[in-house]
């Protein structure tokens, strides 16, 4: 386990991937079309995911707030998730945290909105509609 | 709100509605992927889901300056990304192995699928961790063939050598476990 750890193996030498490869199976297993997998794809995905895990770390960390350089919080991640391209995937996941307090404000003032714009008669929402 | 001498604020996540179409609809389809799979598979606790914490710390701070911490929330946060990666990969990659008619997927429907999630940065670092993999497969079969000869050529020579040689052993196991793994049957 340790050795897991250190990225080496028995012999010290830098092992290729360290994520569990059987751990990877399973997740990509759960995906229900899928039906086999050569060991091959499985020792990329592996790879692939290290990588975007680095990737991942070092853009958030680079974007972060500014406020503490010496930390990469939950905050950085969040914010790169919603700002860059590549991470969009990942926005639903790593929401922007509120104060509860602040939220429940929103929502009381949004229904105020829309308590007047009905009563102005047009019936439009006046927001993005949802496709 | 009255917020009392002593009383925390209280945060919660705001989660927004995500845009409908490939990507807006992947954490849905991972919520009805995740709840189908659950009566057939075998351990389907959310916890095999995850990846080892030890291991993703370590390879994060490999990415960053030395002495940057890494806040528990955050880690996990990454964790949890990196699994929602692998779905989104193997989806991607489980297209291309469709379009070519096949049900295997293959090293190069994960390298299609970098390319089609924008992640052409990976493309060259994977292609040469392949190399590198074959190599060592190619090591290892030559390494155990080897062996083996070596084995038939002791049995012909000498008489009845009860000799255990358990590192033979511990190789024809690993090399049949994978081939195992690779006979990937459905489920």
């Amino acid at each position: 386990m340790a050795d897991a750890v250190a990225g080496r193996d028995k012999c010290g030498e830098p092992r290729l991937v360290s994520l569990p490869l059987s751990r990877i199976r399973v997740i990509m297993k759960s995906s229900p079309e899928v039906s086999s997998i050569n060991q091959e794809a499985l020792v990329l995905t592996a790879k692939a995911t290290e990588l975007f895990v680095q990737h991942l770390a070092a853009c958030s960390y680079r974007r972060g707030s500014g406020r503490e350089r010496k930390a990469l919080t939950y905050a950085d991640l969040s914010k790169t998730a919603e700002e860059a391209e590549t991470f969009q995937f990942l926005a639903d996941i790593l929401p922007k945290k509120i104060l509860a307090s602040k939220y429940l404000k929103m929502l009381k003032e949004k229904r105020v909105e829309d308590e007047e714009e009905n009563d102005s008669g047009d019936g439009n929402d006046g927001h993005e509609a949802e496709s | 709100g009255r917020r009392g001498a002593g009383r925390k604020p209280v945060w919660i996540r705001l989660w927004r509605r995500g845009k409908s179409g490939r990507r807006g609809g992947l954490r849905k389809r991972l919520e009805t992927e995740a709840r189908a799979s659950a009566p057939s598979a075998m351990a389907e606790r959310p916890e095999d889901l995850n990846l080892p914490n030890a291991v993703i710390t370590r390879i994060i701070k490999e990415a960053l300056p030395d002495g940057v911490n890494i806040s528990k929330e955050a880690r996990s946060a990454i964790s949890r990304a990196a699994s929602v990666f692998v779905l989104y990969a193997t989806s991607c990659a489980n297209n291309f192995a469709m379009k070519g008619k096949r049900k295997t997927l293959n090293a190069s429907d994960v390298l299609s699928a970098m390319e089609e999630m924008e992640f052409q940065r990976f493309v060259t670092p994977l292609k040469e961790a392949l190399e590198a993999y074959r190599r060592e497969q190619k090591g290892k079969k030559e390494a155990s063939e080897q062996k083996k000869k070596d084995k038939d050529k002791k049995t012909d020579a000498e008489e009845q050598d009860k000799s255990r040689d358990e590192d033979n052993e511990e190789d024809e196991e690993r090399l049949e476990e994978e081939e195992q793994n690779e006979e990937e049957e459905v489920d």
